[in-house]
């Protein structure tokens, strides 16, 4: 009986920290930033309530509105792009190539690196006048072009290969580690059937990863929302507001632009669009297993 | 064994106690500004010369771009561990520090040192927060200035200083012809605000900037000239190349001083490049306003000084205070860095042309501030966004660039 009390009392004692951790580190800033959020707040917080004014003039602001659309375009590209090649990689490493292990290294190689770095490299290949198009050129094709990183319209792709560049060796790193853990009998017996490789990777393959691709999703996902420092290196958020994103916009107005109350209004809306589109997804899950579950 | 760990930790020990005890009666300064190009790191450097000269210690905390100098200051004074000095413009942009009580005053300093009297009175006004005097201001700046590579006029064939904006795109024109890249553009968002207020200046006049950026006036007037001013930048597009987005100013001076472009839009700090290159002034390089300029816009840096409790750093803040302000210093930081001196006082005939120039504008009263010392840091921040905009969408016209321009001030 005694035994059996004092086992969850120690476990509740080591999860103390991490409880006070949560509610005070994690809910406590959140609540703080929802607070200030709805304060006309300056340099510093204010407790002088303005109700829904700082969110009014949020979506009145033009570059937090191309901000946002930004991020979707960065978001969707960047993990798509990261998924499809991180797996086209790690199926290409998969079939026992001689030197795996040198390319492996290669291809996670851009993963180590900060995203500054990845920023300043991609900024200077691609700036025209002397990256990518200016050597090009140098090598004799003059009318040749590549101008998308000064190109409002094309400039959030130009981000999108840097991201995609930097992030794609996780996700082959994890993607090989599913595949190795497949048994070798489902390939043999493909292969008696005389499926073609192809085939084997889209229709076998694939669909047994879904738990390993989908964990790479969530963490590429999650980099989404802070990306900052990438935007910072390679173009600043320009030309114009062709590449500005919602962490760059927060930390400008909080820091730069000393307006803690529009920031704070910026960085709740942030939260409020992560939870939206996680909470059906956790909802979808839970009835899964709830269903499995009944079985 | 045990004994020599022993030894070596009171020695240790010893060590700290002594230089710890050593420096608390020593003045001491941790000054963070974002002076990191070649010429401002040397004109900072002669402030800390003398300031060790006097027997401070100097702890240099620079961090390169002005927003991310601001950031981390902001961060540390939050933190309750600031500075003991933060280069800061004068102007608006205190105000809140100083009104929470954050800053401390150095109104002795400037008592004794007879401030008042040395500095014009203006910048004496905006170095006051409620009657006492809280920055040692080390250095106006100029805005207003074109900087041109005489190599290059002589190759493209410009022979005289363009006088108006006609004059000026012919020259233009002129320098394209001869395959030189016409404006070295620095395409961050600050540099292309500057570019927009010198234009604005010479379109409106001294009262009609004012009225514009104190007045908030957006009558038909005010309304022409901010059209007049996008139509004059936006034709400027055609003339700069490729690679300017997000250019650092020092990078399209660089282009200027190897002459690989024509013409360089900044303020005179861009001067200090010149120098730290060994260009001469007349010789390699020459300097004028914009072209129909009634005046100069300018923007003026100090040192702010937060409330410190160290007895050390206190100190230190008076030392500096007192430094900065010193006719020499005064006149050999602006040699170095490209500015003003900001007392009246000083020996001017060191100066170059520019300088004296600046000077002459200054004390005529020929000046309007920048954004930076009458607009809120969120006003200024969204002048930015409306510029860089503007520059970047060439299928802007200047009608609804007007209205937008206008919006910034709600």
């Amino acid at each position: 009986m005694q035994a059996k009390r004092r086992r969850p009392l120690a476990a509740t004692f080591a999860l103390l920290p991490t409880w006070i951790a949560a509610i005070f580190v994690y809910i406590g800033t959140m609540v703080w930033s929802v607070r200030l959020s709805f304060t006309d707040s300056t340099i510093f917080p204010s407790s002088n309530y303005v109700g829904f004014a700082q969110y009014a003039k949020l979506f009145r602001t033009s570059r937090w509105l191309a901000s946002l659309e930004n991020v979707l375009i960065f978001g969707v590209l960047y993990v798509a792009g990261c998924l499809a090649l991180g797996f086209v990689l790690a199926a290409a490493l998969d079939r026992k190539v001689r030197f795996e292990s040198v390319f492996r290294t290669i291809f996670l190689y851009p993963y180590a690196m900060s995203f500054v770095v990845t920023g300043l490299i991609w900024q200077w290949m691609l700036n025209p006048t002397f990256g990518i198009q200016a050597t090009v050129r140098a090598l004799g094709w003059q009318s040749f072009v590549f101008d998308w990183i000064v190109n409002r319209d094309m400039a959030i792709y130009t981000v999108v290969f840097a991201g995609v560049w930097q992030g794609a060796g996780l996700v082959m790193v994890i993607a090989l580690s599913g595949m190795r853990g497949i048994g070798e009998e489902q390939w043999k017996a493909a292969q008696i059937d005389g499926i073609p490789v192809w085939r084997i990777y889209t229709s076998i393959i694939l669909p047994q990863l879904g738990p390993a691709l989908a964990a790479s999703g969530m963490l590429l996902s999650m980099g989404v929302i802070k990306t900052y420092d990438l935007i910072v290196a390679q173009t600043g958020g320009g030309p114009g507001y062709s590449t500005e994103v919602p962490a760059k916009f927060i930390m400008d107005n909080l820091f730069e632009r000393q307006n803690l109350g529009l920031a704070s209004a910026g960085a709740t809306v942030l939260v409020l669009s992560v939870v939206m589109a996680v909470a059906p997804f956790r909802y979808a899950l839970a009835m899964r297993a709830r269903r499995r579950g009944a079985h | 064994m045990k004994n020599t760990v022993k030894l070596l930790l009171m020695g240790a020990a010893l060590v700290t106690a002594s230089t710890s005890a050593h420096a608390e009666d020593k003045p001491q300064a941790e000054v963070m500004t974002s002076w990191t190009s070649g010429s401002e790191a040397a004109a900072l450097g002669v402030v800390k010369q003398e300031f060790e000269k006097r027997g401070g210690t100097w702890k240099d905390s620079s961090i390169a771009g002005f927003g991310a100098a601001d950031a981390a200051f902001q961060n540390r004074l939050v933190a309750g561990d600031p500075p003991t000095a933060k280069q800061a413009v004068l102007g608006l942009a205190n105000t809140d520090f100083v009104s929470q009580g954050l800053m401390n005053p150095i109104d002795d300093v400037a008592k004794t040192g007879k401030w008042a009297d040395v500095l014009p009175k203006s910048i004496y006004d905006l170095i006051s927060y409620n009657g006492k005097v809280y920055l040692s201001p080390t250095g106006a700046h100029g805005e207003s200035w074109v900087f041109y590579s005489k190599d290059a006029f002589a190759k493209a064939g410009v022979g005289d200083e363009p006088k108006s904006w006609d004059e000026f795109f012919v020259a233009l024109d002129k320098l394209k012809a001869a395959g030189i890249q016409p404006v070295a553009w620095g395409g961050q968002s600050w540099q292309e605000s500057k570019v927009f207020n010198m234009i604005l200046l010479t379109q409106v006049g001294i009262d009609g900037f004012l009225k514009i950026y104190v007045d908030k006036d957006k009558g038909d007037v005010s309304t022409a000239g901010v059209k007049k001013t996008l139509d004059i930048l936006g034709k400027l597009r055609a003339y700069v190349d490729e690679g300017a987005a997000g250019r650092n100013w020092n990078d399209a001076t660089a282009m200027v001083i190897t002459g690989k472009a024509g013409v360089q839009f900044m303020g005179d700090w861009a001067k200090g490049e010149f120098v730290a290159a060994g260009k001469e002034l007349g010789k390699d390089y020459g300097c004028m306003l914009v072209p129909q300029s009634p005046g100069m816009v300018y923007v003026a840096d100090s040192f702010s000084f937060p409330k410190i409790a160290d007895a050390a750093a206190q100190k230190g803040q008076v030392l500096l205070a007192e430094v900065a302000m010193d006719p020499a210093v005064q006149v050999e930081f602006s040699l170095k860095k490209g500015s003003v001196p900001m007392r009246t006082d000083v020996d001017k005939s060191k100066l170059d042309v520019c300088a004296q120039k600046g000077l002459e504008l200054m004390t005529a009263g020929k000046i309007v501030p920048d954004q930076a010392l009458i607009l809120s840091p969120q006003q200024a921040g969204a002048l930015n966004d409306f510029v860089d905009e503007f520059w970047t969408n060439p299928s802007e016209d200047s009608a609804s660039g007007a209205e937008k321009f206008f919006a910034i001030f709600e």
